[in-house]
């Protein structure tokens, strides 16, 4: 199976490892990633005025070339895979929004919305099946007592990203089951960790990131994933006493499936 | 700010955000959601009524334009659609739409970067913080 791949510009600088061990993981269940050529920076935020057309075209742009590919659109930044779902919502039931970009753009024939995004987890669970990525685990991670931290953007608003139960998900803790790891479900796994507010005043980030360790160790975590690189940052730079490490859930996955060292 | 320009400016927010602040039933639900709650001096739960009683120029010039994470907690829990944070958003857009009312300058990034900043947060803020 293929997939359009559209990366983002993080993935290919500070976030590079999320790209790289999602790529080997693919290869070794058997599906490829083909990176859409020429993609642009989708802007990381969500455009929220209903009057703002050229800040969502780039993420349009990805998604008419998938769609032209016939292929179903893959992402791995949680805030990539954000922005370029509603984007696609709004293509297909946004028609103030919908032609407006479509008169920018002037392709042959509209676009409307019609190409499915999906994270990688959402492969995963939905293509792959996490019964059939278990059978593949070579190297479980056995006693290792994960903490899922899922972040906003993945999962809010629920209605339009439709990735999993914004209040209560369960994707990637059945992620971790899978890989032979123990998950811990802690309160502030859904909770914001500070988000762009981190780059000119780092107080929200190290209260919220406080908040968020202190509740995934106190439940008895040893480590915490995430696929968002600004999660990874916010994580990382946290001065508080209950801090464990952080990975990207590709890098326990290609570690689970024994291809990490590859390529 | 004349009553008319605040009666544009009311139009407007509710036409950039595309929501209904008259729905707002003060429940406090996106106050109690809201991670930037402690930071902010105007909070969630009354971004409406500001924006109802005409108080545009209090909320333009509030500290929480700064403080909303876009971390949609109150859109997503809002049980009257009336999606808060994205009033906020409009409010800012208000002030960063004139000129002058960035609230990031190109100049000013060198100085906020380290070597592990991932671009995703030098595009996010500067698409939040300035248009
Ligand atoms: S979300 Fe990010 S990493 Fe992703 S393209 Fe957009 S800005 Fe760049
Ligand atoms: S940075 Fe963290 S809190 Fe933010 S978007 Fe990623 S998930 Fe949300
Ligand atoms: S949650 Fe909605 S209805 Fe309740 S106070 Fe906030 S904006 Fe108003
Ligand atoms: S979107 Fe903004 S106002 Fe709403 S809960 Fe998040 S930080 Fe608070």
């Amino acid at each position: 199976m293929k997939y359009s791949y559209y990366p983002g510009c993080t993935l290919k600088n500070k976030a590079q490892d999320l790209d790289r061990y999602a790529r080997l993981s693919a290869a070794a269940l058997g599906f490829e990633l083909e990176e859409i050529p020429e993609w642009q920076c989708c802007g990381g935020v969500y455009p929220l005025g209903t009057d703002e057309i050229a800040t969502k075209l780039s993420s349009v742009r990805a998604l008419n070339h998938a769609k032209e590919q016939g292929q179903d659109l893959i992402t791995l930044c949680t805030a990539c895979h954000h922005v370029l779902k509603r984007v696609n919502d709004d293509m297909k039931n946004n028609e103030d929004i919908s032609t407006r970009a479509n008169n920018y753009m002037q392709l042959d024939e509209p676009y409307k919305g019609e190409t499915s995004v999906k994270h990688f987890l959402e492969v995963l669970r939905d293509e792959i099946g996490f019964d059939e990525l278990k059978s593949k685990v070579v190297k479980p991670l056995e006693g290792k007592k994960i903490g899922a931290y899922y972040g906003c953007l993945v999962l809010r608003p629920g209605k339009i990203l439709e990735f999993d139960d914004p209040e209560n998900p369960k994707i990637m803790e059945d992620f971790i089951r899978a890989l032979g790891g123990e998950p811990v479900i802690y309160p502030y796994r859904n909770e914001c960790c500070g988000a762009y507010t981190s780059l000119k005043d780092g107080g929200i980030s190290q209260e919220r990131t406080k908040l968020i360790f202190d509740s995934s160790s106190g439940f008895g975590a040893d480590m915490l994933i995430t696929a968002c690189p600004l999660c990874m940052y916010n994580l990382n730079k946290s001065e508080a006493d209950s801090k464990v490490p952080v990975y990207y859930f590709t890098e326990l996955l290609a570690e689970a499936l024994g291809v990490k060292e590859g390529e | 700010m004349t009553k008319q320009e605040i009666e544009k400016n009311v139009e407007l927010i509710r036409e950039i955000s595309g929501c209904d602040p008259y729905k707002c039933m003060r429940c406090g639900k996106c106050s109690g959601s809201c991670p930037s709650f402690n930071e902010m001096d105007i909070k969630p739960h009354q971004f409406a009524s500001y924006i109802i009683n005409g108080n545009v120029e209090e909320l333009v010039s509030s500290k929480s334009l700064w403080k909303c994470l876009s971390c949609f907690a109150c859109i997503e829990r809002c049980p009257r659609n009336v999606e808060p944070g994205k009033l906020i958003d409009a409010a800012r857009q208000l002030v960063e739409r004139e000129r002058g009312g960035d609230h990031l300058q190109a100049e000013d990034i060198p100085e906020l970067l380290n070597e592990d900043v991932p671009q995703q947060l030098l595009v996010s803020a500067y698409r939040r913080y300035r248009r």
